[in-house]
């Protein structure tokens, strides 16, 4: 058996490079093809009929006039009636024909008679959510009570939020079936190709072997696209009854509505510390909401470990498209909530919040020495010693301007993973395993793991993902795939490689253990003059290619889980129109040992801007009047544009101590930090809190008359 | 202050009277409604304004568009737009459906060599114009000077924005080779993206602009298995 293990730092040609991801020239020329732009031989068009209700019972539905209609070749029932609707833009009826208008005129032509029932879409005040709250019972630790009853105690209390905001994925949910006989075919637009599969073969009731799941690309997916959904069975059923395939992708409206949200999360909470700047107690009563099911608790107090907490979570239920995962689920919210509240007592305190952090490292545990060095990193590339100023910019004119921080952390550890390594005789070598490439750079981690084992140009590298009848490689969630893939190619190429080795070792005089392989030559150790090219190496396997598979977990430390970062924002606030403008971010990250540098940074400045996203601009909005959500679309759902990008500073932690760790993920941990950094900024800048995100104009000014500075 | 550039900033940021698409969604809210498109918005020069009203549809009408310098004839029903045209019916797949009313810029396409937004212009305005899509911007040399750039600079992840970002800054760069920084902003704000991709995107007009002294293009990094 080989040793498993990554090469020795500084020893490499691809790992840790700044290599261009595999599939960009495909993406640049509009040749990628995702679900969306599938076309099969006599494809149908789906759409689906949804509930204009928040919640309701669906009394009757009567679909004669769509069958009716010329073109319309298959009508499926998604929810009967007698079944309880409860959000707006929930699945009723979908329809099959042949182009979206037919489709479109067919849904007219439906006729659901609904009974109206009472309906609550809206969490933020509690007070109006009657027997919606689901509190769960108090988590006490150490003295609370002692600790905010302490008469040198210095104790604040506040009031921190974040809002539902949507994935907003750019490729809507959705996905094409298609029928042979008793087998299907999918092509999704999803984050589990192999997942799906079976998700499909369990709800339809066929077995696993009969579903082929193939996705080469995938616009976005944030977490939101790891189930089948009710929609994409409702494409299966019609596919089977029209026996044509069916197409359906969600318009931008229930995209918008009912393809996942991040739950909300608001908190009261007040905070003890020691006149010096110690943190004594904690105690939160938070709520929030994920829809129906209510909303889960976000990690309360985040990362910092007061010795004495109290802290409550209420889970309010509301009538509204369900929460999914959304990157780095629950972070932001915890986050957000934690670091608002030790700025505002450091404030109360009259202390520079990086001074009050570094004062209390050691109760963030283990990472904390890692947490100390990043904070000082940070404070050098924001030049926060020297421009740091108390709580509010007291310099002349209406825009003022502020810093502020925040720190986070992730697991990432690597999912399990099969991957399969094929040397052939003709040197040309193949990398099979069923995972996908949401834009994270997947395709070329592998591509540039299994290259550098062998000793190859990334040209040599054949990579099939995307297709659920390869080795199984799950779904990527949670940040897990960079570790997964990476440790079963590297497994699978280091066995191949030895396979390899063995069969060479004998021409070139020497045992397999004294071969290696690099810069495309089979060569004896510390001798390049006694080797083979590639190729020649490979034509020594005759007839029959080399296979090999690795598995992760498996043999060797080369994934590990837990990565630490720090961000640290500088913000110009005006005044007088309450806009918000960050003017700089600094990302400090963690994240072990890197594939690939360009994507991984990429990783970083994404998160960044969809952070800025979240902080300023994105949230669902719900009117209780009609239990509708008022902005389903992109014109009042705001994403970050280009003019409101910052200078983005990123600093991969390159310390040769958190490299030996292995392969960590790390898409999550950068969304988490930059809604509490920006906030933090805004109330350095302005003097006073703006309590929720996003912070908005109307927030900002409503803030600052309350504050008694408008 | 040039002439040309007081007037480039005096427009709204989000670049929509730039894309001229007020126009587009006039003519697609009546046709839409009615399947008639009145004279008055037939193209100049298409001797048809002199009319009344010609009335085209409910059924399928013969188009001819010339894209990416290829007539292609189709018979299309007046309410299909250019976007469904280009995807549905010539499977030129590289504009893509995302918001699907002028706001995300993921369907830009160059129309009679201006941008404008595909979602919202009827394939039955564009009868006899040129239309340039992405997959018509890379040669025989390879990759166009801003596709090679996108990828050079990791201007993309998930890439379902990076069609329409890449049409937009080749119609930038064609008209300002030398942007400004305020001619960038304007030129890249009528686009979205979700991966938060315009870091990359920065660097790569600045590199595809004559300043950057635009590489040859090459491809990089092997071929994925597309």
């Amino acid at each position: 058996m080989p040793e498993f293990n990554w090469p020795e730092p500084g020893t490499t040609t691809l790992i840790g490079k700044r290599i261009s991801r595999l599939d960009g020239p495909a993406k640049v020329t509009g040749a990628a093809k995702y679900a969306y732009d599938t076309k099969r031989p006599g494809m149908l068009y789906a759409k689906v009929l949804r509930s204009p209700h928040a919640h309701a019972r669906i009394v009757s539905i009567d679909t004669s006039e769509a069958e009716k209609l010329p073109g319309v070749e298959a009508v499926y029932i998604v929810q009967e009636p007698n079944t309880e609707i409860h959000w707006e833009g929930d699945d009723i009826v979908a329809v099959a024909a042949v182009d979206e208008p037919t489709a479109e005129d067919a849904i007219r032509r439906i006729k659901v008679v609904y009974e109206k029932l009472p309906h609550l879409v809206r969490e933020e005040d509690l007070s109006k959510v009657g027997d919606r709250a689901k509190p769960a019972a108090d988590q006490v630790s150490g003295d609370p009570d002692k600790a905010f009853q302490d008469p040198d105690a210095v104790v604040i209390e506040g009031f921190y939020g974040t809002s539902v905001v949507t994935h907003c994925c750019l490729e809507a949910h959705g996905n094409v079936a298609e029928w042979d006989g008793d087998s299907l075919t999918v092509y999704p637009s999803t984050q589990a190709v192999e997942r799906l599969g079976a998700q499909f073969a369990e709800t339809l009731k066929i077995p696993a072997t009969n579903v082929h799941t193939l996705m080469q690309y995938v616009g976005g997916g944030f977490g939101s696209k790891v189930a089948v959904d009710r929609w994409g069975i409702a494409v299966a059923k019609l596919a089977q009854k029209a026996g044509k395939p069916v197409k359906l992708m969600l318009e931008r409206k229930p995209e918008q509505m009912v393809a996942g949200n991040r739950p909300s999360s608001y908190a009261k909470v007040k905070l003890a510390a020691k006149k010096d700047g110690t943190l004594t107690g904690w105690q939160s009563d938070s709520w929030s909401t994920g829809g129906m099911a209510g909303g889960g608790s976000p990690p309360l107090p985040y990362i910092w470990n007061f010795p004495h907490q109290r802290k409550r979570h209420t889970a309010v239920s509301v009538n509204a498209g369900s929460a999914r995962a959304w990157r780095a689920p629950n972070h932001p919210q915890g986050c957000y909530i934690t670091m608002s509240a030790i700025e505002d007592m450091a404030a109360k305190l009259g202390m520079d919040p990086l001074d009050l952090l570094i004062k209390n490292i050691a109760i963030t545990g283990e990472r904390s020495e890692l947490y100390r060095k990043e904070l000082l990193k940070a404070a050098e590339l924001m030049e926060w010693k020297s421009r740091w100023h108390p709580r509010r910019d007291r310099s002349p004119g209406p825009v003022k301007q502020g810093l502020g921080l925040s720190i986070h952390t992730w697991g990432g550890r690597g999912h399990a993973s099969d991957c399969r390594v094929a040397i052939h005789p003709d040197g040309s070598v193949e990398v099979s395993l069923c995972t996908q490439d949401l834009g994270t750079g997947t395709r070329t981690v592998v591509a540039i793991v299994a290259a550098e084992t062998l000793g190859v140009p990334l040209e040599t590298i054949k990579l099939n993902i995307g297709d659920n009848r390869l080795p199984r490689s799950g779904a990527s969630g949670g940040s897990t795939t960079v570790g997964g893939v990476s440790a079963s190619t590297r497994r699978a190429a280091l066995l191949a490689r030895e396979q390899l080795f063995a069969k060479v070792a004998p021409e070139l005089g020497a045992t397999p253990d004294q071969i290696e392989s690099s810069g495309g030559q089979v060569h004896v150790k510390n001798d390049p003059k006694k080797g083979l090219y590639w190729k020649q190496a490979t034509a020594k396997l005759g007839e029959t290619p080399i296979t090999a598979m690795g598995q992760n977990p498996g043999d060797g430390e080369l994934i590990s889980s837990g990565v630490g970062g720090v961000q640290m924002a500088d913000v110009s606030v005006d005044t007088e129109t309450g806009i918000v403008k960050v003017n700089k971010m600094v990302a400090i990250q963690d994240c072990g040992l890197i594939i690939d540098m360009k994507t991984a940074e990429s990783q970083v400045h994404g998160a960044i801007i969809m952070g800025i996203g979240y902080s300023l601009f994105e949230e669902r909005v719900m009117d209780q009047a009609t239990g509708r959500m008022l902005n389903p679309n992109m014109e009042f759902y705001k994403l970050a544009g280009f003019a409101d990008i910052p200078e983005i500073v990123v600093h991969m932690w390159l310390d040769p101590e958190q490299q030996k760790r292995g392969v960590i993920g790390l898409g999550e941990p950068p969304t988490v930090s930059p809604g509490a950094a920006i906030g933090n900024a805004v109330a350095n800048a302005i003097g006073v809190r703006v309590p929720t995100l996003p912070l908005t104009p109307d927030k900002v000014l409503l803030a600052l008359e309350k504050g008694g500075m408008a | 202050m040039k002439e040309k550039d007081k007037e480039n900033t005096a427009k709204p940021k989000s670049g929509i009277s730039r894309r001229k698409f007020l126009k587009g969604v006039g003519v697609g809210g009546g046709v839409l409604g009615s399947g008639i498109l009145t004279g008055a918005l037939i193209p100049e020069g298409s001797g048809a304004q002199q009319a009344a009203a010609k009335i085209y549809g409910p059924m399928a009408t013969p188009i001819d568009l010339v894209v990416n310098g290829q007539k292609r004839s189709l018979k299309l029903e007046p309410r299909v737009t250019l976007l469904e045209a280009l995807r549905d019916h010539l499977d030129l797949t590289g504009a893509k459906r995302v918001c699907d009313r002028t706001t995300c810029g993921a369907c830009t396409v160059i129309l009679d060599g201006s941008l404008v937004y595909s979602c919202s212009v009827l394939a039955i305005e564009a009868n006899g114009k040129a239309i340039q899509t992405v997959e018509g911007l890379a040669g025989s040399n390879g990759l166009h000077p801003v596709q090679a750039a996108f990828v050079e600079n990791d201007a993309q992840q998930c890439g379902f924005c990076t069609s329409g970002f890449v049409v937009a800054i080749k119609a930038l760069l064609d008209k300002h080779p030398d942007p400004t920084p305020e001619e960038v902003r304007m030129g890249l704000g009528g686009n979205l993206c979700r991966c938060g991709t315009y870091v990359g995107m920065k660097k790569a007009v600045l590199q595809a602009s004559r300043k950057g002294g635009r590489p040859a293009p090459r491809r990089l990094g092997g071929q994925p298995n597309a």
